[in-house]
């Protein structure tokens, strides 16, 4: 597979970074260290901070009181970029991800036109080249036009750069086919990964299924809508032995399902979304649009079940599922209104809140959102190994900070942490060395 | 090979399948078909040992090659070969396979050589006729004499088949000359390899004993034999398959891939080709290509299974 980042090393002087409290769950690293990065890679990384090795001519960054983690990458990023360009380009959502400190993320396929061809995987790159900070991988869609009836070109998408499968936010409901995705999958290796929601199921549902959906008098959306596609997904996984990724889950029965597998030695893996960790069902309120999302947000059991999950390994990765939606969808009666939140430039903060309650290490954390998606989807990254590209960012982890709109740097503002108060915020963000972003103020 | 006496080594009354040949059958049919190509390069290329015998080629599934190349050995051996094809059969009027064979048990032939798309059914048929029975292909089950065509010409370039690595290459799936070949080199002590896209793989084949590869490049490395198999077209639509592009790039056979095989490696194919598909055009027609000489030994094979058979079972009183 090509490499398909886009950011090509770049010539400088050495630039030393030190003062800092190193968190790299990737070496087990946790506690001061210094960074020394030359010609856009990790160039050493001596604990302790004793930098003596470091050149005399090296720029210096002081991360005295702060500290430094790789750079997070994010599995599952919405771009409205081909065919909405008004929500998101690759490029603001690239913007959007420095602020947050991720340096990579892969882009989901789920764009007008979807990806499911070689030249549009082609399209992302060459964009995200040209235009994008950070890292973009793309991905492609499991089945030609998302229709869920025929193969897409998975060893010819693999090999143009796609990371990984997926039908965004499509469950495949043919068995059949998506036992032969699965079996032909496997041979490449390529992991597919998928969100499942049962459409028959969800029916017109729109947030989850209980006593608040009642109150309000929206039709509600069953656990068992995402909980019975996905054992079906992993039992076909098991059949074929392909390296399946349980996307987008929310519900403790959900992570039960996945443990199961998981213990039977099955490569299935599970990623949660920061919106899952934060928020429950409650936070809808009186029919707030920016909290409908999919799958929806569930009761405060099954956040504490996905916090209790992400700590014990059951679910692997933390993702934004950034989805940027312009004012205009979200302006809309509840059932109406789009689906998804952004959620790039928040991600980072809001995991912290998870720190600072003490449900979740800071290193978890860190592994959840850089040391995992990097090797469940063979992306070269979330670590800073020495020879690693230097792709890393600099936080104060207790600054405090309020989400307001005007600061956003989205192309979308639909985020459900608008007014949210926060403590920890990125200063600053690093990509093959190069700073790509620096904290206002 | 007129003196050989045919009682003593092959006393099978039909050729249903690789299955149940020995290596000792085996190896008496390739050496009576090895005769039979000189037969067939002869000026007059009649042998006419089956004088008066009748030969029914029953073919439920459409074929050209398999049905001429059946005609024409029976011809050489100079029975009587009628063929009967779908189109003009009773099966469209309703008829049963049972009552078809009955019908034509009563016509008193002493061979039939049936081909049918299902598993099985030639075997049905045999056990209600009082004539001997040649499949030649059902379904995905097997087809004998595409096995023993193979290793003909196998034999008459690489001598034996200790110590040869053969690999099938393809749509292992629906292949019914996947499985005769198997089973044949497998018996004859050849290693067999696969090498398909997991989606084209039967359940449990690596329990037939062989070796399984999704590779091209790697399944290929140190072969002595490569054995392309046909791809239909159809399997696209069914997500075997994401398109033909795809599979010719990872299974499709060229010479950089087949540069991984031994030098002078042999390269088949049972045919009908789809070049630029499974085979490139280059490789089906470059040095090491072996296909049209399977053509060949197709009949030479068909006529050792006829003379064979027929001569074990004496319905009216030859030989």
């Amino acid at each position: 597979m090509p490499d398909t980042s886009n950011k090509g090393e770049t010539n400088t002087r050495p630039l030393l970074i030190k003062g800092g409290h190193v968190v790299d769950p990737s070496q087990d690293i946790d506690g001061p260290a210094s960074v020394l990065i030359q010609d856009g890679l990790i160039a050493d990384i001596s604990v302790g901070g004793n930098e003596t090795g470091a050149p005399e001519d090296a720029d210096l960054i002081d991360a005295s009181g702060n500290h430094v983690f790789p750079g997070l990458i994010d599995a599952r990023v919405y771009v409205g970029e081909p065919g909405a360009e008004h929500r998101e380009t690759i490029a603001s959502a690239s913007q959007a991800a420095a602020a947050g400190g991720v340096t990579g993320f892969v882009m989901m396929p789920e764009t007008d036109p979807v990806i499911d061809n070689v030249a549009l995987v082609d399209f992302v790159r060459r964009a995200a080249a040209d235009t994008a900070e950070v890292r973009v991988y793309p991905s492609a869609t499991v089945t030609k036009g998302l229709h869920g009836t025929e193969l897409t070109e998975f060893g010819l998408l693999q090999e143009s750069g796609a990371v990984m499968l997926s039908e965004g936010k499509h469950t495949v409901s043919n068995n059949l086919i998506l036992r032969r995705a699965m079996t032909y999958a496997r041979d490449f290796d390529l992991t597919i990964a998928l969100e499942t929601n049962d459409p028959d199921l969800s029916s017109n549902g729109v947030m989850n299924e209980g006593l608040n959906a009642t109150h309000l008098g929206l039709p509600g959306i069953p656990r068992e809508a995402e909980t019975i596609p996905l054992e079906r997904d992993l039992r076909m996984a098991a059949l074929t032995g392909a390296k399946y990724h349980a996307a987008n889950v929310s519900t403790s029965d959900s992570a039960s399902a996945i443990s199961v597998y998981k213990k039977n030695g099955h490569a299935v893996t599970a990623g949660v979304s920061i919106n899952h960790l934060s928020l429950n069902e409650n936070d809808v309120g009186r029919y707030r649009t920016f909290f409908k999302l999919s799958p929806p947000l569930r009761a405060e059991d099954d956040r504490q079940a996905m916090i209790a999950a992400l700590s014990d390994g059951t679910i692997d990765i933390i993702v934004s599922s950034h989805d940027p939606h312009d004012v205009d969808t979200k302006r809309h009666p509840f059932a109406e209104a789009a689906v998804g939140a952004i959620g790039l430039e928040t991600m980072f903060a809001a995991a912290l809140r998870l720190y600072h309650s003490g449900d979740i290490s800071l290193s978890r954390i860190i592994e959840c959102a850089a040391k995992r998606p990097a090797e469940i989807f063979g992306i070269k990254g979330g670590t800073l190994r020495k020879g690693a590209k230097a792709d890393l960012f600099i936080a104060d982890i207790e600054l405090p900070w309020v989400v307001q709109e005007n600061e956003i740097v989205s192309r979308s503002k639909n985020t459900p942490f608008e007014g949210s108060r926060f403590s920890g915020k990125v200063l600053k963000t690093l990509v093959a060395g190069r700073t790509i972003y620096t904290q206002k103020g | 090979m007129d003196a050989v006496e045919p009682n003593s080594i092959f006393s099978q009354r039909h050729l249903l399948g690789i299955a149940d040949l020995s290596p000792q059958e085996i190896t008496y049919l390739l050496d009576m078909a090895d005769n039979a190509v000189s037969v067939s390069r002869q000026l007059n290329k009649k042998k006419a040992v089956l004088q008066g015998r009748t030969q029914i080629n029953l073919f439920f599934e459409a074929s050209t090659r398999t049905q001429s190349s059946f005609e024409l050995a029976g011809k050489r051996l100079g029975a009587d070969v009628m063929n009967m094809s779908v189109a003009s059969s009773s099966v469209k009027k309703g008829e049963t396979l049972v009552d078809t064979a009955m019908t034509l048990n009563a016509m008193k032939p002493d061979l039939l050589v049936v081909r049918h798309g299902s598993a099985g059914a030639v075997e049905l048929l045999a056990q209600k006729v009082g004539c001997s029975v040649i499949n030649a292909g059902d379904g995905a089950h097997e087809h004998p004499t595409q096995a023993l065509l193979d290793a003909l010409t196998i034999r008459r370039h690489k001598g034996k088949f200790p110590g040869l690595t053969v690999a099938i290459c393809g749509d292992i799936l629906h292949s019914r000359v996947a499985r005769s070949n198997i089973l044949l080199l497998n018996a004859m002590g050849a290693r067999v390899r696969v090498i398909a896209p997991s989606t084209l793989l039967p359940a449990g084949i690596e329990q037939l004993g062989v070796e399984v590869f999704n590779s091209m490049e790697k399944g290929l490395t140190d072969t002595d034999v490569v054995m392309m198999l046909r791809l239909q077209r159809e399997r696209m639509a069914g997500a075997l398959v994401p398109s033909v592009h795809e599979y010719f790039r990872f299974f499709g056979l060229d010479s950089q891939k087949l540069s991984f095989a031994r030098p002078g490696a042999l390269v088949m194919h049972p045919g009908p080709m789809n070049r630029g598909v499974e085979i490139s055009t280059g490789v089906a027609d470059g040095a090491q290509s072996v296909i049209e000489e399977q053509v060949e030994m197709g009949v030479a094979v068909r006529m050792a299974v006829i003379e064979t058979l027929l001569r074990t079972n004496s319905g009216g009183g030859d030989a």
